[in-house]
């Protein structure tokens, strides 16, 4: 089945073969995989999804690869959680929880993109497989990379903190530290892609790249029994995301494979401290200004995102919203997931639930409606972003009565 | 001897800028050639997508005195570095 109709410009509209191409020749606007829907309609159904693998691979069809899935086998299909403890908190009456902080292999969402981009580059004929990255990004393309028996380089600002890069290293890809400034290490990498052939994952394979989070919002939608949710809260870093799970929605009402309508209102989230996407919807304007990132959150610290424009329009197009978070209320929002759910997200899910939380009691997202919160990326790799804010609640010499008050003490204090 | 390179950037202009002639200035004054391909110019904002061509230096030259003037000068993919 030709599933493919190769690239497509998203401004001026220029097709292309599929290839690894990643702008306009014409008029420098991203290119975007174009698929044949009526080719697939019929033959994507709930079904033959269902008789897939439990992985994001059971949607392969909607996902641009032609051949076999070449790495990353086990990515994806994570759990979607009925959250009611947090639901309790907040006052709502169904919450769920997209637990991306458990994708395999490496914690976060970034395993379904790069998954994808590294068969991609497989079935492209690429040998080397590279990005620019400083946190989950580095660390799944050197896995995957890896896995698939590809090279692959790696580069990082050179101030980089060594504990930053471990988790990448142990890998055993080629890491190059550039010393310069963020700008500089940003230009020079894109000159990299352009001249070496190598599968940059998200420069000249972003189009393929991408498509993987779409696989984010269809698990949303089969795990709820093939409904659509009243609301998704999306952390917002490049705006790729949020953009690709609308995406992933509109595809499976195209195919037929949800009853009515679109029903999802999507709402961006973003720290206040790196929030021009968040502006854009707040003043509603399709101006995107560009700030220096100064948060906490710095996995979402983009800013001058790419897709902030189509952000925009997919929280407009939908009848979301946009809320920011500050470094207090991301800090927050993760002692709050924790503490109701069990689940330890990085700052970026803090964001996320400090958005939705606030989204809420503004009335924004009315308390009896359906509510999905992206969790994309797991807590245990940035513990320090909780350092001196967490202290053991009781020190006591080791012996049986030091324990005793101690334990009264404890009573007194919350009875 | 001169090394002629090339260059896709997108310039994006704070509303203090809007009105100056910045494009013709790096033009004029360091001998590249540009070509626009999109461009999005509002009363308080803007920016342009485009292609930069000239001698590698000029174009260093170029792009450090965008810098300076305050337009901020990205890829044209924007983030490449990716948290």
């Amino acid at each position: 089945m030709e599933k493919l109709n190769g690239l497509r410009c998203r401004e001026c509209g220029r097709h292309y073969q599929a290839a690894p191409l990643h702008v306009c020749e014409f008029c420098f606007g991203p290119l975007e995989v174009d698929y044949r829907y009526d080719a697939l309609k019929g033959v994507v159904t709930r079904e033959s999804i269902a008789a897939g693998p439990p992985s994001m691979w059971r949607y392969k069809e909607l996902l641009p690869i032609d051949g076999d899935v070449a790495v990353g086998h086990h990515v994806g299909f994570t759990p979607l959680i009925r959250a009611q403890n947090l639901a309790d908190e907040l006052g709502c009456r169904e919450i769920w929880v997209k637990n991306d902080s458990v994708c395999h292999p490496t914690w976060s969402f970034k395993d379904r993109v790069v998954a994808v981009a590294v068969t991609k580059a497989r079935e492209f004929g690429f040998d080397t497989v590279a990005c620019a990255s400083t946190g989950n990004l580095a660390n799944s393309v050197a896995a995957h990379a890896a896995e698939g028996r590809l090279k692959s380089y790696i580069f990082i600002p050179a101030d980089l903190e060594q504990g930053k890069v471990l988790a990448t290293l142990v890998y055993n890809p080629t890491l190059v530290a550039v010393h310069g400034t963020y700008d500089e290490v940003n230009r020079l990498c894109s000159e990299i892609a352009d001249k070496y052939r190598w599968a940059f994952v998200n420069v000249n394979f972003r189009p393929y790249y991408s498509e993987g989070s779409k696989s984010y919002g269809f698990e949303i939608v089969e795990q709820l029994g093939w409904r659509t949710p009243g609301h998704i809260i999306v952390p917002c870093a490049g705006g790729s995301l949020i953009t690709k799970i609308w995406k992933a929605i509109k595809e499976l009402k195209t195919l037929g494979l949800i009853d009515g309508g679109l029903g999802t209102k999507m709402h961006a989230a973003q720290a206040l401290g790196c929030g021009p996407i968040v502006t854009m919807i707040k003043n509603d304007t399709d101006v995107l200004v560009p700030v220096r990132p100064n948060t906490i959150a710095k996995s979402l610290a983009i800013g001058n995102p790419a897709d902030g424009y189509y952000a925009y329009k997919v929280a407009k197009e939908s009848g979301g919203s946009g809320e920011h978070a500050t470094d207090e209320e991301i800090v927050e929002g993760m002692l709050l997931l924790a503490r109701t759910e069990g689940i330890f997200t990085e700052t970026a899910g803090g964001v996320t639930v400090a958005a939705a939380k606030k989204l809420i009691e503004r009335g924004v997202i009315p308390r009896d409606e359906s509510i999905v919160i992206c969790i994309t990326g797991n807590g245990l790799k940035t513990p320090d972003s909780l350092q001196d804010r967490l202290d053991a609640h009781v020190k006591i010499k080791p012996s049986l009565s030091a324990f005793d008050r101690a334990l009264a003490d404890l009573k007194s204090q919350t009875s | 001897m001169l090394t002629m390179a090339r260059l896709r950037v997108r310039l994006t202009f704070p509303p203090a800028l809007i009105q100056e002639p910045i494009v013709y200035r790096l033009v004029k004054d360091f001998d590249i050639v540009i070509n626009i391909r999109r461009a999005d110019v509002k009363a308080d904002h803007g920016w342009i997508a485009l292609e930069l061509e000239g001698d590698e230096r000029a174009l260093e030259r170029g792009v450090k005195w965008l810098k300076d003037k305050g337009v901020q000068v990205d890829p044209i993919e924007r983030d490449v570095i990716v948290p």
